[in-house]
């Protein structure tokens, strides 16, 4: 009899274990975009390896965006600047490189250094003047939007700065944010005919696939790397203590500040991959990069679960929120929907996440 | 001249630009004793124990622990010679687990190959035993501090301070949010604590919750010192008079 109690106390324990994850709604939200995909776009060639690759690329897109405002989000802070520091980061890369001739490697090095000191001054003017986040990162939406384009402007007096894959051939550095790998195992796999080849033009007898692109290994690396600071490590602790309530954490002698200031950088530095995997790919910068991919990051986020106060998410479920993302927008797309119907979508969803999160956090705080 | 006090505070004063917030208060803080600072809202309670734990410096007055004169500059300081506070609601985060609200700026680290990762294990395995000893029934040590209750919460708050080495517990209004069955079980916790050895300082506006614990009494008035008594030497009618400005309630009530 107290045996059956204690059993079902403890069932009881992990459903409620399992209903806190926060990454719960997005495990739940992939399998629904899945199913639902598999079902209806099974013919379209969506799930083949090449249409597979489309999305697959497409979330790594937004995995790697998504991670860094997922850090720092649980830490308490937003960055509204992403999009403009995607644009900026990329503008930099290609007037450096093609217009002042800078070796392609040091253009990249450069980005990085530039966009991550502008993090960590978002993140320096927010601690000091108490501001929101929100506002202050607002501000450089425009700023760094606006310099974009100055920049690219009196440089070239264009707003597309191309001519970066000619310059990026030899580069040690470029093939690292552009270049694919397993081409030689996709190779292998095209001879035994177990993936399909073109059949004519220039890349006759190439798999359709040839290699994993570094998007996409940039986003797993991302995703590891920050699953594993955020819950194994004592800088996890911090981050989450910093959004739970700074207050206190500031009084039991945590560096708030600094934790709060590094998540700012973190966010610019995955800003400047997703851009400078953009400009090797495509051979070129574009002023108007980026846009509206600050609230596309936020929102992978919420819909894998994190609270918008801070204090509580997942790297895990925010990357799956980012893969939902992908899948639907592309999915959309093989299925022939009207795109506009995707932002419709997107806009319920967050819906969703955001009133399924705050119930959430009433289970968690005890709340009423 | 049994043993000298482990932290004296002399004619503290602290003024906030024209405002004098304390008009020079002193105590004597003695090992294993339970000292209740009592005052109404207003008194200079809350600076008086924010100048203890280093986040207000006084304009006058001298600080002595173990007989030697010292300068708190910061809540750093503080907690390096031994002197914790746990504030009625900033003491834990309750979206985070019990265990990383408890090791939380205090990690117990472990190196796997060349990265330092939080040792779970050991922490969980000394969270639950040093819960246990308090009297806290956790389910297990990663369920959020939001599923305590009040009591429960600073009860949690007071074994990490005493457990991290504080010989000087401060704790802000710790009941006046709880109800009374809660309040026991942190009177309780209060009691063992002392009997450890560590000297609490308690603040509280409630005379009952005070006499319950408390081995001595000082009752703060305006920024002063009303005087300081020994349990048994002061009953709840006096106390309650001192802290009212020597109105009878019952007169307050006319």
């Amino acid at each position: 009899m107290s045996d059956d109690v204690k059993n079902n106390s403890s069932l009881r324990t992990n459903f409620r274990t399992v209903m806190l994850r926060p990454d719960l709604g997005a495990i739940v939200g992939v399998i629904l975009v899945f199913l639902f995909f598999f079902l209806v776009a099974r013919d379209t060639g969506m799930f083949s390896l090449e249409g597979s690759m489309n999305w697959g690329i497409v979330s790594s897109q937004f995995i790697i965006i998504a991670v860094g405002a997922c850090l720092l989000m649980i830490a308490g802070e937003f960055d509204l600047s992403v999009g403009s520091m995607i644009g900026f980061a990329g503008i930099v890369i290609a007037v450096t490189s093609v217009v002042w001739g800078w070796p392609v490697w040091l253009s990249i090095i450069s980005a990085f250094a530039i966009s991550m000191a502008i993090g960590a001054l978002i993140g320096y003017i927010t601690i000091s003047t108490n501001l929101p986040s929100f506002i202050v990162s607002l501000a450089f939406l425009y700023i760094l939007r606006g310099l974009t384009i100055f920049i690219a402007i009196i440089s070239t007096k264009k707003t597309i700065i191309g001519g970066v894959t000619e310059v990026a051939q030899d580069d040690w550095l470029a093939p690292i944010f552009g270049g694919e790998i397993f081409t030689g195992v996709f190779q292998w796999l095209a001879e035994q005919g177990m993936i399909q080849t073109f059949v004519a033009g220039t890349k006759a007898g190439q798999p359709v696939v040839s290699g994993i692109p570094m998007m996409m290994v940039w986003a797993l690396g991302l995703i590891v790397f920050a699953h594993f600071l955020l819950t194994k490590t004592r800088f996890g602790n911090w981050i989450y203590a910093s959004g739970g309530d700074a207050q206190a954490a500031k009084h039991i002698g945590v560096p708030v500040n600094r934790v709060k200031i590094l998540m700012f950088v973190f966010t610019a530095f995955c800003a400047t991959v997703f851009a400078t995997t953009q400009v090797i790919e495509f051979g070129s910068a574009s002023a108007d990069r980026g846009v509206l991919k600050e609230f596309e990051a936020i929102i992978s986020v919420v819909i894998g679960g994190a609270l918008l106060t801070g204090g509580y998410g997942s790297v895990i479920g925010a990357a799956l929120g980012a893969v939902i993302f992908g899948v639907v927008q592309q999915g959309l797309f093989f299925i022939g929907v009207e795109s506009s119907l995707f932002r419709v979508f997107l806009g319920v969803l967050l819906l969703l996440a955001v009133i399924l999160n705050t119930h959430v956090r009433k289970l968690i705080t005890g709340a009423k | 001249m049994s043993s000298s006090p482990l932290m004296e505070l002399k004619d503290i004063h602290k003024s906030f630009g024209n405002v004098d917030a304390l008009k020079g208060v002193s105590i004597s803080i003695n090992a294993g004793e339970c000292h209740c600072l009592l005052g109404d809202n207003g008194a200079g309670k809350s600076t008086f124990i924010k100048i203890m734990s280093g986040v207000h410096q006084p304009t006058k007055g001298k600080i002595n622990i173990n007989g030697k004169e010292i300068e708190i500059n910061n809540p750093r300081e503080a907690i390096d010679v031994g002197i914790a506070t746990v504030y009625q609601d900033l003491a834990l985060i309750p979206l985070m687990s019990v265990s990383r609200n408890f090791w939380l700026g205090r990690e117990l680290t472990k190196k796997v190959g060349p990265v330092t990762l939080m040792d779970f294990e050991k922490c969980d395995s000394i969270l639950m035993s040093e819960m246990d000893k308090i009297g806290i029934k956790l389910r297990d040590p990663s369920q959020s501090i939001g599923t305590l209750s009040g009591g429960e919460r600073q009860t949690v708050a007071i074994a990490r301070a005493v457990f991290f080495g504080a010989k000087i517990l401060i704790l802000d209004e710790p009941t006046s949010a709880l109800g009374v069955y809660q309040t026991s079980n942190v009177l309780k916790t209060i009691e063992r604590v002392r009997e450890k050895g560590v000297a609490v300082v308690f603040i509280s506006h409630n005379v009952s919750h005070a006499l319950a614990v408390g081995d001595k009494f000082t009752v703060l008035s305006r920024g002063e010192t009303l005087g300081t008594a020994k349990a048994g030497e002061i009953d709840f009618q006096e106390l309650q008079l001192l802290m009212s400005g020597n109105k009878e309630l019952s007169e307050l009530k006319k």
